[in-house]
């Protein structure tokens, strides 16, 4: 335990009034009526924001080797490759199609 | 032979590991960024299907914001707990680790509840794995295999957790409880995260 004891922790209880604050504020963005890619930005911004504070701390990302921060980062990686693969083909859809078959919602009894 | 390999390794050591402490936490963490890709193309996906949708249901319309907003709560002090509980084995604070073990595998326990409890409701109201009385049908799948993906993570995580308290609990080797506890953490933390971005993309945005 000598190394894992080697750094100092982390105020958990701080990160964990951060993450909840950010969650009230992801909360409060989506009524107010910003216009939408503002909202996405934001919820984006602070989804990362949350998802980095829990990786750094809970996971102790900030206090490992920085090699084992890039094995992290790969799926990262990986996955903005995925968007951008995959922004072509949403371009390449001349309009948006609608679903002809709908499921009807049950009756109130 | 013996002897020799010996010497061999006093000459030339082993490569330093990228977690000194345990291989158990690369494999891990390995792991981990495998399950990240997968919902990574889940979630990528999501966002290709609704970008070429024309109906694509206002999802905090649809699906209820409290109870998810409450549940993403549940899970960040689910994870405050099982930090805590790596806490209390440094202190050397058994019943403490034992205690905040068992709030980790509640915090999860009530996560599912409260998840069966939405679906229950969701379907009850028309929305189906392959139907959506509001627009696009793959609005019920991607929303049905997202979650359901993630819930089985958090089922995963609750046996893990379970298996990690009863070893804990059994095992008085420190060293070893904080190893066998820190790797099963990083795992539940993983679940936390992905929420996050679950949250974020299927519920909010």
């Amino acid at each position: 335990m000598a190394e894992t004891a080697a750094h100092k922790d982390p105020n958990y209880m701080a990160i964990f009034w951060w993450l909840a604050a950010l969650t009230v504020i992801e909360i409060a963005v989506i009524f107010p009526g910003f216009p939408k890619l503002v909202v996405g930005t934001l919820l984006v911004a602070l989804a990362v924001s949350k998802a980095t504070l829990v990786a750094l701390y809970f996971m102790h990302l900030r206090f490992e080797t920085r090699t084992l921060g890039w094995v992290a980062l790969t799926p990262l990686a990986i996955g903005t490759l995925l968007i951008l693969v995959l922004l072509p083909d949403n371009r390449a859809v001349d309009h948006k199609t609608a679903d002809s078959v709908k499921v009807e919602a049950p009756a109130k009894h | 032979m013996a002897e020799a390999a010996l010497t061999h390794a006093a000459v030339e050591p082993a490569e330093s590991p990228l977690t000194p402490e345990s291989w158990g936490k690369l494999g891990m963490w390995i792991f981990l960024a495998g399950d990240a890709v997968g919902f990574g193309t889940l979630l990528g996906a999501y966002g290709a299907v609704r970008a070429s949708s024309a109906d694509w249901p206002n999802p905090y319309d649809r699906l209820g914001i409290a109870l998810t907003a409450l549940m993403t709560f549940l899970l960040i002090c689910s994870s405050v707990t099982m930090v805590k509980a790596l806490e209390a084995i440094k202190r050397g604070d058994r019943p403490a680790v034992k205690r905040f073990l068992l709030m980790t595998i509640a915090g999860g326990l009530l996560f599912l509840g409260m998840q069966a409890y939405e679906w229950t409701h969701l379907i009850t109201s028309g929305l189906k794995v392959f139907g959506n009385p509001w627009g696009a049908s793959l609005f019920g799948t991607t929303f049905f295999l997202i979650t359901g993906f993630h819930g089985l993570h958090v089922t995963g995580g609750v046996i893990y957790l379970s298996v990690v308290l009863a070893a804990v609990s059994r095992i008085h080797d420190a060293r070893y409880n904080y190893m066998i506890a820190e790797i099963a953490g990083l795992y539940w933390h993983f679940v936390d995260l992905v929420w996050i971005m679950v949250f974020t993309f299927v519920y909010l945005l």
